[in-house]
């Protein structure tokens, strides 16, 4: 098992954190329209999803939704030993011309953002990109930056942050827990 | 490793996990095909080397695109004839090839058991494009996959494989993955072209055509090289034709959809006639595709470090 | 090779095997000037020459292996008289026959004399069989009475079959005058044409063109056949088909005077180890079933089968490692055959020891209408001398062979020839 250090944010602290998250992307973007999230698989796409949900309530105005699998673009794709499953990305609309918000659950060396981005370069010429993050606990290797955070949280190497949703986990939560190989 | 086996040697002894996986991914890749950039980076810094000491443009194009598609390096090696002629063996020719930093190596020969040779000279990953009469793997997932498409599943599913099972690397890998994966496989074509023994491979034997066609979900159908009826395999294309050739009129008298493959080239109004190659029931140009998608598979999850071989 | 003179030798503490009974006898042997001189309790205290301890092994005549490859002339990269010898006496071997198939081929009284010349000096009787037709290509018979009187013993187009039946015929016919045999490799060239390995589910399996039973049962047949209407001598050469071993059978209760020998690789392996395409396990005839062995084996229990001959065929390293299909057919048998027969065939009572003693020593020789060596007095001493015991691991990159294409590399086996006395010379202990 692993050892839950604490407890970040809670099903109600997360509800709110959406909530807020959503506001800011309409007020920077100056409305809904135009716009188009896409959720970096798997937990990434479950907070792209909700962020839809918010928006259209907020807004009365649903924005389009896509699915990013990153695993082809990943750097370390042949050294981890388990390699991942390759899915489908599935973002059923023109990225052109959009400006794309990019969702993901946590924002660490920045390796998934970039790969995320070269991706979504060879769907589509956007107009711009932004992203969006529940969880930023630094120690960037990139110069990545998020244009919006849910929570920044200081952590060591050897902690990791695990973000646990309903649709995925059976929960809502983010818990801090010390590492496999640390523990 | 993502798979049991660090190269693609055939398909005997693969395990369903292994060709489902192989197929999953296959379909998840399939997408980036129809991109307006089909192209992504994970094999970059990969050279992979297309070895084909036998003809074969098909394959060899569906290996090149699929490394491609994968930006991967890609260097093709032909040669007709065997480098043996040319006073260098084939260990030589690898072993130098290998030389050069290569990572894995794609490799077509007329002899059995070549790609199996080839792990004993050289550390690249071996995937087998074909190798004699014995196995070609790609080929037959590439069909499986077509199959899984049309029908969501291969269990219990019935898959004919028709014509020169004998010289048939085609229905070596297809008799064993169908069978692997739960699809009942019969083979069908006149006896000088069904190899002895083959019951034991799982499989049933007709020397009927509308037996087959009877008992038949799907027909994989094999190209008949001239040659055969040169050394006397069977009396004439004509014969063949009008005995073992898919035709409309033949089709008709079962009252049933049959799912037609083929894996090319085709000789139309020879095994197979035109309207049937190009009917509604033929996913031909699936296999096709398909055949890009499939060998992106292989090739991604076989580019993984084994960490074992590493150390 | 350097062997040292049978001169004023005690072979003491050893066990004579008789060939006929099976019957042990523990004596000393007394050996002058290459004759064995006396049998019997030997007192050692007072004996004025040298001492070979031969406790605990057993003497035989000298083994013979009537089906040899030794390359020479023409590919001595892969054997030469000379190696091809210091393999035999490594295998406990006093006398080989050699295959023709050499280049060039052994048509003419010139390559007999050759090959007798080159083999003066050494321990181990070479008996050249001559080619069946001119250049073995089938067609016109060589000089069967001129390459007879030169020192040929038999007649073989070994590697090849001869298609012709009318020539195959003639030659029969022929070769009757001088009652030498025959020695044919059957293989019936149309059905067997383009072959790798035995034909079966195995060659389904591993997608390789196969060479079927019928491809030598057939020539078998058409040679009994021919053997009685010729009146003829013939010697099946590395039979290895269930139907053969029926078929000569027949012949033999019927009276014909047909032979066989059996390779010992047909009796140790079955196309069901070629899964690694193990050009090693590449021969012809082909690796045959499980079926085949056991057919074998009893042929060999009734006395179908009258020699184990090795068809102990070198070929170079370069020429081995390659695909299977362009590998060359044979392999190495002359240093291992004693113990594979052991292994095989006497441990597993097939037969007794002395009995499958006898089809490596007097019976090919009876076949070459040669000397029947015996451990007498007053005889030759033509001995070979087996340690049942002695555990001992093959190790091919120690062969005497030129070559190194050996199946058996690594395997360990009981039983081992270790020392060899003929033609005034001797060698014991061999080193591998």
């Amino acid at each position: 098992m692993l050892k839950i250090k604490a407890t970040i944010i809670d099903q109600a602290g997360l509800e709110r954190t959406l909530t807020r998250l959503a506001h800011e992307i309409i007020e920077r973007n100056g409305g809904a329209v135009g716009i188009a999230l896409i959720g970096v698989r798997t937990r990434g796409a479950t907070l792209a999803e909700r962020l839809v949900k918010k928006i259209e309530t907020i807004e009365n105005h649903k924005v389009p939704l896509g699915i990013l699998d990153i695993t082809l673009y990943r750097d370390d794709f042949r050294k981890r030993l388990k390699q991942p499953c390759v899915q489908v990305t599935d973002i059923p609309f023109q990225l052109d011309e959009k400006n794309v918000v990019l969702v993901d659950d946590v924002l660490y060396t920045g390796r998934t953002s970039r790969a995320a981005l070269d991706a979504l370069m060879d769907l589509g010429r956007p107009a711009s990109i932004q992203l969006a993050v529940l969880i930023d606990r630094g120690h960037r290797e990139l110069p990545i930056h998020p244009d919006y955070v849910g929570k920044s949280v200081t952590t060591s190497l050897g902690e990791e942050i695990q973000v646990r949703l309903m649709e995925n986990d059976g929960e809502d939560c983010v818990l801090l827990v010390q590492s496999p190989e640390e523990a | 490793m993502a798979l049991s086996n660090r190269h693609l040697l055939g398909l005997d002894g693969v395990p369903a996990e292994d060709i489902s996986k192989i197929l999953d991914t296959a379909e998840s890749l399939k997408t980036i095909l129809s991109r307006p950039i089909p192209k992504v980076p994970t094999l970059r810094g990969i050279t992979v080397v297309n070895l084909f000491f036998e003809n074969s443009t098909r394959t060899r194009i569906s290996f090149e695109l699929a490394e491609k598609r994968l930006s991967a390096d890609t260097v093709n090696f032909t040669s007709s004839g065997s480098s043996v002629k040319k006073g260098e063996t084939l260990k030589d020719t690898v072993r130098n090839i290998e030389a050069m930093k290569i990572d894995m190596v794609v490799i077509r020969h007329a002899s059995a058991g070549t790609p199996y040779f080839l792990t004993k000279c050289i550390n690249s990953v071996i995937i087998n494009a074909g190798d004699g009469r014995h196995e070609h793997p790609t080929q037959a997932l590439l069909d499986m996959m077509t199959l899984r498409e049309k029908w969501g599943t291969l269990k219990g599913k019935k898959v004919a494989i028709i014509g020169d099972i004998r010289h048939s690397r085609v229905a070596g890998s297809n008799m064993r993955g169908l069978v692997t994966m739960g699809a009942e496989v019969l083979v069908c074509g006149p006896r000088t072209l069904i190899p002895p023994g083959i019951e034991e491979m799982g499989v049933h034997v007709t020397y009927n055509l509308d037996e087959a066609l009877a008992w038949a979900d799907a027909l994989n159908v094999l190209r008949i090289q001239l040659e055969r009826q040169e050394k006397g395999l069977f009396p004439s294309i004509r014969e063949y034709h009008a005995e073992y050739g898919i035709t409309r009129e033949r089709l008709k008298r079962f009252d049933k959809e049959i799912v037609i493959m083929h894996p090319g080239p085709i000789n139309r109004g020879v095994e197979i006639d035109s309207d049937v190659a190009d009917s509604d029931a033929s996913i031909i140009l699936e296999q096709v595709t398909n055949g890009v998608a499939v060998r992106m598979a292989v090739l991604v999850l076989l580019s993984g470090i084994d960490a074992a071989h590493e150390s | 090779m350097n062997f040292a003179k049978t001169d004023n030798l005690l072979l003491a503490g050893g066990e004579i095997i008789d060939i006929k009974s099976g019957k042990h006898e523990k004596v000393d042997i007394v050996i002058q000037n290459g004759k064995i001189d006396k049998i019997g309790a030997i007192e050692k205290k007072g004996f004025n020459g040298q001492i070979i301890d031969a406790s605990g092994c057993i003497i035989t005549p000298g083994l013979m292996d009537m089906h040899v490859h030794l390359r020479e002339p023409g590919r001595e990269d892969k054997e030469t008289i000379d190696s091809g010898c210091a393999a035999a006496t490594a295998g406990g071997f006093t006398a080989v026959a050699c295959m023709p198939n050499t280049t060039p081929v052994c048509d003419t009284q010139e390559v007999v004399r050759f090959i007798k010349k080159k083999a003066e000096k050494l321990l181990v009787d070479v008996f050249p069989v001559a080619a069946i037709t001119k250049g073995r290509q089938g067609k016109e018979i060589t000089e069967m009475a001129e390459l007879i009187r030169e020192g040929a013993v038999a007649f073989s187009d070994d590697g090849s079959p001869v298609a012709d039946t009318a020539v195959m015929r003639n030659a029969m016919d022929y070769v009757k005058m001088f009652d030498v045999p025959i020695i044919d490799h059957c293989e019936d060239p149309f059905l067997a044409q383009g072959g790798h390995m035995n034909e079966g589910v195995m060659s389904t399996k591993l997608g390789m063109q196969g060479i079927p039973n019928a491809a030598e049962s057939l020539q078998i047949e058409r040679d009994i056949q021919l053997s009685r209407l010729t009146g003829a001598r013939v010697h099946i050469a590395h039979l290895s088909v269930r139907e053969g071993v029926e078929l000569i059978r027949r012949a033999k209760d019927e009276g014909l005077p047909i032979t066989a020998e059996v390779a010992p690789h047909h009796l140790m392996f079955s196309d069901q180890d070629l899964v690694n395409y193990d050009t090693h396990l590449k021969m012809n005839p082909p690796l045959r079933t499980p079926e085949d062995i056991a057919a074998l084996e009893k042929g060999i229990k009734e006395g179908v089968i009258d020699v184990f001959a090795s068809d102990h065929a070198p070929h170079t390293i370069e020429e081995k490692d390659v695909e299977f299909d362009a590998a060359p057919f044979g392999i190495l048998g002359l240093e291992t055959m004693l113990a594979i027969i052991l292994k095989q065939i006497v441990n597993r009572n097939i037969i007794s020891l002395h009995q499958a003693l006898e089809k490596l020593t007097i019976a090919p020789r009876r076949i070459l209408n040669l000397p029947l060596p015996e451990v007498k007095e007053g005889y030759e001493a033509n001995l070979t001398l087996i340690n049942l015991n002695e555990m001992w691991t093959y190790d091919v990159s120690n062969s005497r062979s030129k070559s190194r294409n050996a199946p058996y590399n690594g395997m360990t086996f009981q039983g081992k020839a270790v020392g060899v006395f003929n033609r005034g010379l001797f060698e014991s202990n061999f080193s591998q």
